[in-house]
């Protein structure tokens, strides 16, 4: 039974259309903050993590080319899923990211110059001038592109080299945001009682208020 | 009588929603962002066992209540 596309299902194409702009003009890179922002509002909002199983375009680009022949289809090593390490990253993440932003604060205080560089796996530094078409806004907000641009960028590597090394969608086991807002669903929903499992018991009786979709 | 179903380990589960957009009978969700919850619909056909990236999805025979 082949499933009816929505049209959310080809948001991998805005996702690899974010990755070529910033080839072209580093300012687009901006533009992912949409990325950042609208999962966590959705977790907030919703309580549910629709982002990433509907609108993420990342996550349905590793699917997309795994789907392609590219992965191995292997099982992810026991480490990578653990809470230690998922964890662990989001922290290690959030430090680069705050450094970055720290980097932006230090060109908007005009304590440092821009620097037209990308930097990829956080030591890569790899000229990126041709990308910068900046003379009209202020070297910050050029600098904030560059290193926002960097966190996607090394992002999209390490989910392709865990696409093509186990399963395709892996990224999605250590994805920051993914963690991130499952931590606040988890908050939110933490006063509640935990529901009858279906798992389990097959004879719920739709007592377990879980969706069941029926087909 | 047993029945082949798919049993997610909840507690490992990462919510991405893969297995969701796989299954051909539309019976698994991410519930509320924490896990998926597999409805008593499932056959067991195990196409979602096979995409979870966290792999935390098995196919168990399931005694029938």
């Amino acid at each position: 039974m082949k499933k009816q596309k929505k049209w959310y299902d080809y948001l991998w194409i805005v996702s690899a259309t974010y990755l070529i702009l910033g080839f072209l003009n580093i300012l687009f890179a901006w533009i992912g903050l949409l990325c950042f922002c609208i999962p966590l509002f959705l977790a907030i909002w919703c309580g549910d993590k629709r982002y990433c199983n509907r609108f993420c375009g990342r996550g349905q680009l590793f699917g997309v080319l795994g789907n392609l022949g590219l992965s191995r289809n292997k099982e992810i090593p026991q480490f990578l899923r653990s809470k230690w390490f998922r964890y662990g990253f989001l922290a290690f993440f959030m430090i680069m990211f705050f450094q970055m932003l720290f980097a932006t604060y230090l060109v908007f205080a005009e304590r440092n110059s821009l620097k037209e560089v990308v930097t990829l796996l956080w030591t890569l530094k790899l000229p990126w001038q041709w990308a910068n078409h900046t003379t009209s806004v202020a070297p910050w907000v050029a600098q904030f592109a560059f290193g926002f641009y960097s966190v996607m960028l090394t992002s999209t590597i390490l989910g392709l080299i865990t696409m093509v090394l186990f399963r395709p969608r892996s990224w999605c086991v250590y994805c920051p945001m993914g963690t991130m807002t499952q931590l606040i669903c988890k908050a939110k929903h933490s006063g509640e009682q935990k529901k009858i499992s279906c798992n389990a018991a097959l004879s719920c009786g739709g007592e377990c208020s879980i969706p069941h979709k029926s087909k | 009588m047993a029945k082949r179903k798919a049993v997610v380990m909840e507690n490992e589960c990462v919510a991405c929603g893969t297995c969701e957009k796989v299954c051909p009978l539309g019976v698994i969700s991410v519930y509320k962002g924490l896990y998926a919850v597999v409805a008593e619909q499932c056959v067991g056909c195990g196409r979602c066992k096979m995409v979870c990236p966290a792999s935390v999805i098995e196919i168990k025979e399931v005694e029938l209540s």
